[in-house]
């Protein structure tokens, strides 16, 4: 076996490499590794910015907004002089600035019934970072259906909520579609004058995010499967509360009724 | 005894003196020996402390020269 490393990627990944569960041969293994993010948001920045810093070898970034003032708050990925570029694009110019070992693929695009299958289908992983349920339905159906990992978070005010769904392992890993089996009705959404958000909270969720998938990578610890956890900010508390897989679920279930993909309509088309 | 694998770092400092002979050693096969050349003093030290960490067998640590030491490590996992 050869790593053939660079100079510059013996120092880039030495703290890696010095760790016994990582090694010459994890890094590799990251290099190797494609990752998709869906949402260069609140969530995608952070995680992005650690999966590049990581050295992942290719990662998708999937968003169709522009920078907007009011996602400097807490999108670290972007910038004052980026308000109005697309997303994706300010991405990657942040990310291939960081590491040039990254091969960034930008899918400036919404994520509809159309194209999800083909975006996701060439990933190892799948990063959800969407600000909206008919997305993230859309994206747990096609992991679900594709048998991709994905490592779910979602962020509101103070609090956050992240698990992994081992879509590998149907058998055994609950669903999305378990913990919500279909979209709230619109009155149950809270409303855009509520859906305020402490920025660093997308910091600490992207951030276990990015986690979550090197771990996948690596094959090292314990993914957060069949478990959901919860962070509260402002008690500074994390509970984790189990997950179990749903026997009358409608997609993972013992009678499977979902068996194409469903777009839902969007109550709010406001987006963050 | 027989040494299959070297190593000069010399000219190298900690961390990368242990990170360039983790790196060859991971390459090389079960119950081969490295031999990895040093002239940093504190990596003498370091190195096979690290390498002891990960489960490998640290054969002998010895000096060469004046500031030029040397250290065998058998690959053991």
């Amino acid at each position: 076996m050869s790593f053939d490393f660079t100079e510059e990627q013996i120092k880039r990944y030495s703290r890696h490499i010095i760790l016994p569960e990582v090694g010459g041969v994890g890094q590799k293994k990251l290099l190797n590794a494609k990752v998709l993010v869906i949402g260069a948001g609140g969530l995608g920045s952070p995680s992005l910015y650690y999966l590049a810093a990581a050295g992942v070898g290719t990662i998708g970034i999937v968003d169709f907004d522009v920078v907007d003032f009011s996602n400097l708050q807490r999108q670290i990925l972007h910038n004052t002089s980026r308000v109005g570029v697309p997303k994706v694009e300010s991405a990657k110019m942040t990310i291939e600035a960081l590491n040039p070992d990254v091969k960034v693929i930008a899918y400036n695009e919404k994520i509809q019934k159309n194209n999800v299958l083909d975006i996701i289908k060439d990933y190892d992983i799948v990063l959800d970072g969407s600000d909206n349920f008919p997305t993230r339905f859309l994206i747990n159906d096609a992991c679900y259906f594709l048998g991709k990992p994905l490592v779910s978070a979602a962020i509101l005010r103070f609090e956050g909520q992240l698990t992994v769904f081992d879509y590998r392992d149907k058998k055994n890993s609950p669903c999305y579609r378990c913990l919500f089996p279909e979209p709230p009705p619109p009155g149950m959404v809270p409303s855009c004058q509520e859906a305020g958000l402490l920025g660093v909270v997308g910091g600490i969720m992207g951030t276990l995010q990015a986690n979550e998938a090197l771990k996948l990578i690596l094959e090292i610890g314990e993914p957060l499967v069949g478990k959901l956890l919860v962070f509260d900010a402002l008690y500074t508390e994390f509970r984790t509360v189990r997950l179990r897989k749903d026997k009358k679920c409608n997609l993972c279930g013992e009678e499977q009724k979902i068996k194409e993909l469903i777009e839902y309509e969007q109550a709010c088309e406001i987006h963050f | 005894m027989e040494i299959d694998r070297e190593l000069d770092l010399k000219g190298e400092v900690c961390p990368f003196t242990f990170v360039k002979s983790k790196l060859m050693i991971e390459q090389m096969k079960t119950g081969e020996v490295l031999r990895v050349i040093l002239d940093y003093r504190p990596s003498v030290d370091n190195v096979p402390k690290s390498f002891q960490m990960e489960g490998q067998e640290v054969l002998a640590v010895n000096q060469i020269e004046d500031n030029l030491w040397e250290v065998l490590v058998r690959k053991v996992r």
